[in-house]
C-alpha cells in the first residue's frame, strides 16, 4: 500500500510540557483520516506539526516519501483548511482561490480556468466575484476547501472546521465533505472532538488523549471493539460498572461489580483478577427480557424516559442508586413504562467489556 | 527571506530612529548641560537656582499647565457627555466631526484667529463699541487669562476625544439602574460616570499637560511681557544668548519636570504609559 | 440624565446653550479670520470696507497677494516637501515599528517599546534643540576628525524632517499597531500554507489588511509635519516652513495676507481631514 503520510515516534514539547508524546501512523494514499480527540488532547499541535507551522521536538515526518524537517509551511505539499477558515477578506472568493496559483506563477489564463473549474466542483458556479462576507457558513466552508484542493495537495489537512456551524448545516456537510473526498480522491486528515464527525466520514480514525494515540482503526472497531478503557467512554455513549474480577476463564471473566451484582463479560486483553471496570452500551441491553438464560440480568427502576426519537432511552436507576442508560426501542413493546416501574434489565456477556482497572495518568 | 530575516528588516530601521534620533540626542543634550566653555560644571544649573526670574518662570508654567489641564477637564467633560449621551444618534456623527475639524488646523492661525479677535484693534473691541457696551477700546490679549484661555482652546481636542471615546463604552443601562435604584444625579455622576471615564481622563490630562508645559506659541504671541514661558527661556538661551548649554540645561529641566508629573500622574490612577497611548 | 431617562426642560436647555456656546468658541477666530481675508482694508480688523480678492490676487504695489507674495510661497512649497519626506519615511519606519511591536518576540523589546512612546512625553521644544544639538555635536565630530563639513548637520530642510520624523513617526507606530493588534494571525497561516513567501505574505496580505490604517497614518503625518511648529523652530536654516513664516510675520505686525495664507491652509487641512473620516470609516 502507498503511503502519503507517514509518522514516526513523533514528539512535540513546550518547556516540560508533552503535547505529542511519541506518535507514530501512516495513511494511505486517498482516504478519509480523523484524528478524534477531547480538546487539549495534542491533535491541533499534530497538524500544526505536518503543516509545518510548528518544529517536532524529535521524531520524523513524511510526506509522500519526503521527510518533512527544515522544509517550510509554502513549501510542504499540503494545505489546511483553518478552524476558523481563514479566508482573505480583502479579496473576493476568485481571488481567494487563485492566491495559491498567483503564488506558483501559473500563467493567468489557467488560473482563471482552474479557478472555475474548482467553482464548479464544489458546487458554488458563478460565485467568483462575490466578497467573502456576502457568503453564507456552507459556501465560506466550500470556499475555504477549494483554495485548497486546487493546488492538487498530496495532503489536504482540516482542523475542525465544521465547528462553527449550525447543527443542521453541519449534518449535511459532514455528509458533502465525504462526498467531495470520494470525488477528489485526495487525502485528508480532519482533526476534530466530535466523535459523530469522525465515526461518519473517515475511513480510519485514530483516538487521541494525552499527547498519544489511544488507538487506530475503523470507525466500526472503535466502537464495537475498543482497546482502552478511554475509547470506551470516549466514542459512542457507555456505560460503565466498577468492581473487581474474581475469575478469569479464557475470554471471559466474572466480575463482581461494587454494588455486589455478579456478570459474565468479554475480557480485554489486561484484565486479570482483581480491580476492574465494565463498560456496556446502552443498546446491548434488553428491557424485560423474555428468556434470561445465558444473559446477565440485573433488576432496576425507571427514573425517567428521554424520549429522542429512534435514540430514545431510559434512565434507570439500580438498587444501589447507579445510574444506567438502557435503549428503548421505539417499536411501541414499551409503551406502558413509566418512571418509576420496576424492570428487569438483561444483556449478552459478550456485550460487555472488561478492562483492568489503571490508575489515571496524572 | 526567512522569519529571522524578517525580523530584521523590521529591527534595523526602528533601532536607527530610536538610537540616533531620540536617545543620542537626549544623551547630548544631558552632558551639554553639565559644560560650560571652560570645561565640566554644574554652573548652568546653579544659575537657575540662583537667578529667581529663572526659576519663577519655571514654578509659573507648572502651576499655569496644571491649572489649564484642569480647566480643560472642566470644559470638555459636559461636551463629551452631551455627544455621547444626549444628542441624537444622527447628529452625533456630525457632531464630532465638527469638533475634530477646527483642531487639524494649525495652531498658528487659530491663535492668530483670536488675536484679531481680541486685541485692541480687533474684532470684539469694534463689535462692543458699536453696541454701545465699552466706551473705549480695551486691550484684551497680553494677559495671563486671554493666555490660559488661549492654551485650554488650543489643546481642548486632546481631552475630548478621549473623554468620548471613554463614554462611548459607558454601558447606558448602568447610568438607567442607578436612576432605577435612586440615585441623584450628583450621585451618578460621582458613583458611576467619573469612576468609568478615569482611564479617559488620565490619558487626557496627561496629554493636554504635555503639550501646555511644551507650548511656545500661545504664551508667546497671547501672553503678556512679564507672563514668560519656560520654553521661551529656552529659545531666548539658544537663539538670542547663544548661550546652548545654559539653553540644554533648562531642557533638561523641562523634561526632567514634565516626565516626574506625568509619572505621578500614572502613579496615582495607577496607569501605564502603553495603556494611555492607545 | 441621558436620552433615555426623563429630564427637565431647564437641563436639556441649559446643555443646548452650553454645547451652542462651545461651538461658537470653538470657531469663532477661525470664522474671523477667514471672513477678514475677504476685506478690502489694509488692516485684518472691522469695519467692513467692501469684499475684495486683492489679498490673494494683487500683484503690487500697493498690495500684494498670496498668489504673488514670493516668501509665503516659498515656504508653502518647503512645508509640502517636508511634510511628504516627513510622511514616507514616518509610515515607513513607523509600519516596521509596528510589525516589531506586534508580532515579534526578542530580549529588550519592553525597552525599546518605552523608548518608541517616549516622543510622547517629550516636549517638542525640548526634541527641537535636543536634536538641534546632536546635529551640531555630530557636525563638530565629523569636521575635527575627518575634515569634512556636512551639510545636514547645520539647521537645514533635512534636519526639519529628521527632527519631525522622530516624533511623528511614534504616532504612525501606534495607529498602525491599533489596526495590527486586529489582524487575524492565521490569515498570514492560511497564505503561507497556500505557498505564499513570508516576505509575499506581508505583501499581498498584512499589508492590504493594513492600507486604510497606513493610508490614514500617512495623512494625520503629514498635516503633522505641515503644521509643526515647536520642534522646527530650532532646526529650520534658510528655508523657512509656512508655519515659521507665518510666525515671523504675525509676530511683527498682521496683514490679510495673512488671513489669506491661514483660509487656505483651513480649506486644505479640513478638505484633507474630510477625505482622511471618510476613508477610515469606509475602512470599518
Amino acid at each position: 500500500m502507498q503511503y502519503d503520510l507517514v509518522i514516526s515516534r513523533l514528539v512535540k514539547e513546550f518547556g516540560t510540557f508533552r503535547a505529542v508524546d511519541d506518535v507514530s501512523f501512516e495513511v494511505p494514499k486517498g482516504s478519509f483520516f480523523s484524528i478524534l480527540g477531547p480538546s487539549g488532547c495534542g491533535k491541533t499541535t499534530l497538524l500544526r506539526m505536518i503543516a509545518g507551522f510548528e518544529e517536532q521536538t524529535s521524531g520524523r515526518i513524511e510526506i509522500s516519501g519526503q521527510d518533512m524537517r527544515g522544509v517550510t509551511p509554502n513549501r510542504r505539499p499540503v494545505n489546511l483548511v483553518f478552524q476558523h477558515l481563514a479566508l482573505f477578506p480583502m479579496m473576493n472568493v476568485a481571488e481567494n482561490i487563485a492566491f495559491g496559483l498567483r503564488r506558483r506563477k501559473v500563467p493567468a489564463a489557467e488560473i482563471r480556468r482552474r479557478t472555475e473549474e474548482m467553482l464548479e466542483r464544489v458546487g458554488l458556479p458563478g460565485y467568483g466575484a462575490k466578497r467573502i462576507h456576502q457568503l453564507s457558513g456552507g459556501q465560506k466552508q466550500r470556499v475555504a476547501i477549494a483554495r485548497c484542493l486546487v493546488l492538487d495537495p498530496k495532503l489536504l489537512l482540516l482542523d475542525e472546521p465544521l465547528g462553527a456551524l449550525d447543527l443542521k448545516l453541519r449534518e449535511q456537510m459532514k455528509v458533502e465533505l465525504k462526498k467531495l473526498q470520494a470525488k477528489v480522491g485526495t487525502t485528508f486528515i480532519y482533526i476534530t472532538h466530535d466523535q459523530s464527525e469522525a465515526l461518519v466520514m473517515s475511513d480510519t480514525v485514530a483516538v487521541m488523549n494525552r499527547g498519544r494515540f489511544e488507538q487506530v482503526g475503523s470507525p466500526q472497531e472503535l466502537y464495537m471493539d475498543p482497546q482502552t478503557p478511554f475509547v470506551a467512554g470516549f466514542v459512542g455513549d457507555n456505560n460503565r460498572w466498577e468492581g473487581t474480577v474474581e475469575e478469569v476463564e479464557g475470554e471471559t471473566v466474572l466480575i463482581r461489580t461494587d454494588e455486589a451484582l455478579v456478570f459474565r463479560a468479554r475480557r480485554k486483553a489486561d484484565a486479570h483478577k482483581g480491580p476492574a471496570t465494565l463498560f456496556l452500551r446502552p443498546e446491548a441491553m434488553v428491557i424485560d427480557p423474555v428468556g434470561t438464560d445465558g444473559l446477565n440480568t440485573f433488576p432496576a427502576v425507571v427514573k425517567a424516559i428521554l424520549f429522542d426519537g429512534a435514540n430514545s432511552r431510559l434512565l434507570t436507576v439500580t438498587p444501589s442508586g447507579h445510574e444506567l442508560l438502557a435503549a428503548l426501542p421505539q417499536n411501541r413493546a414499551f409503551d406502558h413504562i413509566r418512571p418509576g416501574a420496576e424492570i428487569t434489565l438483561g444483556w449478552h456477556p459478550h456485550s460487555g467489556i472488561v478492562f483492568a482497572r489503571r490508575e489515571e495518568r496524572p | 527571506m526567512n522569519r529571522s530575516g524578517l525580523f530584521w528588516l523590521f529591527l534595523t530601521p526602528v533601532l536607527l530612529w530610536l538610537f540616533l534620533l531620540i536617545v543620542l540626542p537626549h544623551v547630548d543634550l544631558f552632558i551639554l548641560s553639565f559644560r560650560t566653555d571652560e570645561g565640566w560644571s554644574l554652573e548652568n544649573y546653579a544659575n537657575f537656582f540662583t537667578e529667581p526670574i529663572y526659576w519663577l518662570t519655571f514654578v509659573r508654567t507648572a502651576v499655569y499647565s496644571i491649572i489649564t489641564t484642569l480647566l480643560t477637564l472642566v470644559v470638555s467633560l459636559p461636551v463629551a457627555f452631551y455627544i455621547t449621551k444626549l444628542s441624537r444618534p444622527r447628529v452625533r456623527g456630525f457632531l464630532m466631526i465638527l469638533l475634530l475639524l477646527p483642531f487639524w488646523v494649525s495652531e498658528l492661525v487659530r491663535v492668530y484667529g483670536w488675536m484679531i479677535l481680541l486685541r485692541e484693534s480687533g474684532v470684539l473691541n469694534y463689535l462692543f463699541l458699536q453696541l454701545g457696551l465699552l466706551e473705549r477700546p480695551v486691550e484684551m490679549l497680553y494677559n495671563d487669562a486671554t493666555m490660559i484661555m488661549g492654551l485650554v482652546y488650543t489643546s481642548m481636542l486632546f481631552m475630548v476625544v478621549p473623554l468620548v471615546s471613554v463614554m462611548e463604552s459607558l454601558d447606558d443601562s448602568l447610568v438607567e439602574a442607578a436612576y432605577d435604584l435612586g440615585a441623584s444625579k450628583i450621585c451618578i455622576w460621582r458613583t458611576i460616570i467619573i469612576p468609568h471615564c478615569k482611564p479617559g481622563i488620565t490619558s487626557g490630562a496627561i496629554v493636554v499637560f504635555m503639550l501646555v508645559l511644551g507650548n511656545y506659541l500661545t504664551p508667546n504671541l497671547m501672553g503678556g511681557k512679564n507672563s514668560l514661558w519656560f520654553t521661551e527661556q529656552i529659545y531666548n538661551q539658544f537663539i538670542a544668548s547663544f548661550n546652548w548649554n545654559q539653553g540644554a540645561a533648562f531642557g533638561f529641566l523641562l523634561l526632567a519636570l514634565s516626565s516626574c508629573i506625568v509619572w505621578v500622574g500614572l502613579k496615582l490612577t495607577g496607569q501605564k504609559l502603553g495603556e494611555v497611548a492607545s | 440624565m441621558i436620552r433615555s431617562l426623563p429630564r427637565s426642560k431647564a437641563y436639556d436647555w441649559s446643555f443646548r446653550c452650553f454645547i451652542l456656546l462651545y461651538f461658537a468658541f470653538l470657531f469663532a477666530p477661525l470664522l474671523v479670520t477667514c471672513v477678514l481675508a475677504f476685506n478690502d482694508s489694509n488692516f485684518p480688523s472691522l469695519p467692513w470696507q467692501g469684499f475684495t480678492l486683492d489679498w490673494f490676487l494683487a500683484s503690487g504695489p500697493d498690495r500684494i497677494g498670496l498668489f504673488h507674495d514670493d516668501q509665503n510661497l516659498r515656504a508653502i512649497v518647503t512645508s509640502f516637501k517636508t511634510a511628504l519626506c516627513v510622511s514616507i519615511l514616518s509610515t515607513v519606519v513607523g509600519t516596521c515599528a509596528s510589525f516589531l511591536f506586534e508580532k515579534e518576540e526578542f530580549r529588550f523589546k519592553g525597552v525599546l517599546y518605552f523608548l518608541m512612546l517616549a516622543p510622547l512625553v517629550i516636549p517638542g521644544v525640548i526634541l527641537g534643540i535636543s536634536q538641534l544639538l546632536a546635529a551640531n555635536t555630530a557636525g563638530a565630530f565629523f569636521d575635527e576628525t575627518f575634515g569634512i563639513d556636512i551639510e545636514v548637520f547645520r539647521p537645514s530642510f533635512w534636519l526639519v524632517v529628521l527632527g519631525q520624523f522622530s516624533f511623528i513617526t511614534t504616532f504612525v507606530t501606534l495607529v498602525v499597531s491599533a489596526r495590527l493588534r486586529k489582524f487575524d494571525h492565521s490569515l498570514e497561516e492560511a497564505a503561507l500554507n497556500l505557498g505564499a513567501t513570508p516576505l509575499g505574505v506581508i505583501w499581498h496580505i498584512t499589508l492590504k489588511f493594513l492600507r486604510p490604517a497606513i493610508v490614514g497614518a500617512g495623512a494625520v503625518a503629514f498635516l503633522m509635519s505641515f503644521e509643526n511648529f515647536n520642534t522646527t523652530l530650532f532646526l529650520v536654516g534658510s528655508e523657512p516652513t509656512l508655519p515659521i513664516n507665518l510666525y515671523l510675520q504675525v509676530r511683527d505686525g498682521s496683514t490679510p495676507v495673512i488671513n489669506a495664507v491661514s483660509l487656505m491652509l483651513i480649506v486644505g487641512t479640513s478638505l484633507l481631514a474630510l477625505v482622511n473620516v471618510y476613508f477610515t470609516k469606509k475602512a470599518d
